[in-house]
């Protein structure tokens, strides 16, 4: 049975028919990935299911849960939890009040303090930096803070939303491994990315998302070879 | 190799613009009203000193920006923008001898040609107005090539003889209050201002004092520090103690009129302790703040007053009511603005209190709140059989007001809710990502602002004994929200200190009310300038402002230079 479920979702910008009925479902502990070009669906899709879209159609459930009568913040109560895109880190505070920030949801003072030490596990130059106001970090550095402040809310499923975005490339690999990092101790994590190649790469399977419909799903390996996948979003012939 | 050569543009430039601010202060007529007192009596007036202030920092700023560091080069930029100074108000001198300027200039007035000339006539007045201008330019030259230490000793002297001299009034009433200190007050005093023994010894004892306190001060907080964890302990348990008894006791000591401009800064403070959690910590800018003031304030008078005759509670009995109404009007416009950021908000809530303003004046609500007559009779607080009627007494009802919100305040910032405002002001969208509840934690802020108000609003119904829909225009949210921007954005101290700076000085300073608005102007300008996080910073953001600072400074030794100095 799939931990997040997502059933023929339609969702609306006023007028605008975002997403038509998509429906994807993942796994416990696997990595899923959404791609698609810009204006596809895929933040939207992160919006329905973390709760700041709400689906005129369709349902999200979490562990067979109907996620829809809860708002955002309950639904980060329950386990799901988002990276938002570009970062966002809390620049004027520091990188461990970012830290804290991320554990809101939760009241037990001596968890938060584990769970600080299993993201600096993660992330060494973060407790290096743990003083430092978080806007004087570097982009990388940021998407780190970013992610760790996620995984301090103990996510169930976390939510990346173009995590790659603006990084260098160097960079946009250290990321990916951490992913792969987290994907190895067992975190459900559903993706979205621009950079297609390097989502396939880590995920186990994978939707393609065109004009707020999946056109096609499968796992990865078998995206990888597609060949439509390989014209339309890896560059390649 | 090129001789480096003078640089005189710089110090040109700097002499104009200070030139220009000092013929704008002799235009805008504050320096003929600020010669109705002496700094020291027959020496020099308030409306020299502002000239000659304001040469001295021309003056200082050519010596700071000058290329070169060989003195005669400092003194010579000094110099130069002293004469630029004293030239452009000669040259009003002038043209105001020879053109009639009040048909534009309505305070070029001969009082002022005459002030600015000493009594000399144009011309002997503009060869003066030159001279003072070389002498004040070296002379601020020279405080700027002086060591730390005495420039220090010299300035603080100066700034507490130009204090004294300004606030004479007032300490002529504090120490006459108390016949031991009238002698003092002779001995400082006479005429209009200062007299010139007491001025001379007051800048002796100043610069002594800093001069000698800047040696053993350190030496004294190192063998503090040595001293044990225990001692420490005691020492700030005696400091406390100390601050505690000195704020009892201030109304005795200060006398009638400085208490009631204490009672004045405290419904401030309390004000401004509880627009510090809307703007300071959740970030939401309320200009409509005033609202929930009015509301307190008429709810005290609605449930007290006889001439309405409803109720006629005590002051204690309708006090948690103007709360809750507060609170309730908090909720009420925090609902609609949920959804807004930002200017909209602004706009919203300065529409808001327009509206509570309207509606007080309104026939329509007449009947219950007395319209544009607004209601009188409000009773004084009473406690056991002392009644709160003076200023001196109502101190330290407001006194038990502010510490109450700022023991609050304290607590909350601290808290889980604290820091839900804090994720708020930062970034909402991502605050609701990390589980926060929007809703509830913006009107929490509102309701918690909106209470302090009222409990201001309804201290001062009692403390005025009436109440007037004019007292509760949108002047007092601007007066509010500069208080917090000047204190310290988010910083209890900074409340406090900010009421005392922008609500007691104007107070004290009553004769120059006109220019009042100007001053809060070029005080708010500065401000951002100097220390835009005000003069009390909150850690947030003084932590950002010296992050700021390293971050720039730490590429240079990436180079190979030299670390500047």
């Amino acid at each position: 049975m799939a931990l997040l479920e997502v059933e023929a979702v339609h969702a609306y910008y006023g007028n605008i028919h975002a997403l038509k009925g998509v429906s994807l479902t993942v796994d416990e502990g696997e990595i899923v990935t959404l791609i698609g070009a810009n204006g596809a669906g895929k933040s939207t899709t992160l919006k329905t299911i973390s709760g700041l879209l709400r689906p005129r159609q369709g349902h999200v459930r979490l562990a067979n849960e109907d996620l829809s009568a809860y708002k955002p913040h309950q639904i980060v109560a329950k386990g799901i939890v988002q990276v938002p895109e570009g970062r966002r880190v809390f620049g004027r505070l520091t990188v461990m009040e970012n830290l804290e920030m991320g554990a809101f949801t939760r009241t037990d003072g001596k968890e938060i303090r584990q769970a600080a030490e299993s993201v600096f596990a993660l992330f060494p130059r973060l407790k290096e930096r743990q003083h430092q106001v978080a806007g004087t970090l570097s982009g990388g550095e940021q998407q780190m803070l970013a992610i760790g402040r996620a995984l301090m809310a103990r996510p169930r499923v976390l939510l990346l939303d173009e995590p790659s975005m603006g990084l260098a490339p160097a960079l946009v690999d250290s990321i990916f491994d951490t992913i792969k990092q987290l994907h190895a101790t067992g975190t459900t994590i559903l993706l979205v990315e621009q950079n297609a190649r390097m989502a396939l790469q880590v995920a186990d399977r994978g939707y393609v998302l065109q004009t707020g419909e999946v056109i096609l799903s499968a796992t990865a390996e078998n995206l990888r070879s597609n060949e439509m996948v390989r014209k339309a979003y890896l560059g390649l012939t | 190799m090129e001789k480096p050569r003078f640089d005189w543009l710089q110090p040109v430039k700097i002499g104009l613009v200070g030139g220009a601010i000092g013929v704008f202060f002799a235009l805008v007529g504050m320096v003929e009203a600020f010669s109705i007192r002496d700094i020291v009596d027959g020496i020099v007036s308030m409306g020299q000193m502002l000239m000659l202030i304001s040469m001295t920092f021309t003056g200082y700023m050519a010596a700071r920006r000058t290329t070169q560091p060989q003195h005669l080069w400092v003194l010579g930029s000094s110099l130069l923008a002293g004469l630029m100074f004293g030239g452009m108000v000669a040259l009003l001198l002038i043209v105001g001898s020879l053109v009639n300027l009040r048909a534009v200039f309505i305070n070029a007035s001969p009082t002022l040609y005459e002030l600015l000339a000493f009594g000399r006539g144009t011309q002997a007045g503009a060869l003066l107005l030159l001279a003072e201008g070389v002498l004040v330019g070296v002379a601020a030259g020279l405080l700027y090539l002086l060591t730390g230490r005495f420039r220090q000793a010299l300035v603080n002297a100066l700034g507490w003889v130009v204090m004294a001299g300004v606030l004479q009034e007032l300490l002529r009433i504090t120490f006459g209050a108390w016949g031991p200190l009238a002698v003092i007050n002779q001995w400082l005093f006479t005429g209009k201002g200062l007299s010139v023994p007491g001025a001379a010894s007051l800048f002796v004892l100043v610069a002594g004092t800093t001069y000698f306190w800047s040696q053993t001060g350190s030496v004294l907080s190192n063998r503090l520090r040595r001293l044990p964890p225990g001692g420490q302990h005691t020492l700030r348990l005696v400091g406390i103690l100390l601050l505690v008894l000195i704020v009892l006791a201030l109304p005795q000591i200060l006398g009638l009129y400085l208490s009631e401009v204490l009672t004045i800064v405290g419904v401030f403070a309390l004000m401004g302790l509880g627009l510090n959690i809307v703007v300071g910590l959740a970030g939401m800018l309320d200009l409509g703040y005033v609202a929930f003031f009015a509301i307190g304030a008429y709810t005290m008078g609605a449930l007290t007053s006889p001439e309405l005759g409803f109720f006629s509670l005590s002051f204690w009995e309708a006090l948690p009511f103007a709360v809750v109404a507060g609170v309730l009007a908090g909720v009420i416009l925090g609902i609609p603005v949920l959804k807004m950021r930002g200017d909209y908000l602004a706009i919203v809530t300065l529409g808001f209190g327009e509206i509570v303003r309207i509606l007080a004046l309104s026939d329509f609500l007449r009947p219950w709140i007395g319209g544009a007559q607004g209601i009188a009779k409000i009773p004084k607080a009473i406690v056991g059989s002392i009644e709160f009627i003076s200023p001196q007494q109502i101190y330290y009802l407001i006194l038990v007001g502010c510490l109450l919100a700022g023991f609050i305040s304290w607590r909350l910032k601290d808290s889980r809710l604290g820091r839900a405002w804090m994720a708020v002001r930062e970034d909402e969208d991502v605050a609701a990502a990390m589980g926060i509840n929007l809703v509830a934690t913006k009107l929490l802020a509102f309701a918690g602002g909106a209470a302090f108000a009222a409990l201001s609003g309804a201290i001062f119904a009692s403390k005025l004994g009436s109440v007037y829909p004019h007292s509760f225009n949108v002047m007092i949210s601007i007066n509010v929200l500069c208080l917090i921007i000047v204190g310290g954005m988010g910083s209890i101290t900074g409340v406090i200190v900010g009421a005392a700076a922008l609500v007691g000085l104007p107070e004290l300073l009553r004769e120059f009310a006109e220019y009042r608005f100007l001053a809060y102007g070029a005080a708010l300008v500065l401000m951002m300038l100097v220390r835009p996080a005000g003069l009390m910073p909150e850690a947030t953001r003084r932590r950002e402002l010296q992050e700021a600072e390293t971050v720039e400074a730490e590429p240079e030794p990436a180079f190979g230079a030299p670390a500047s100095p």
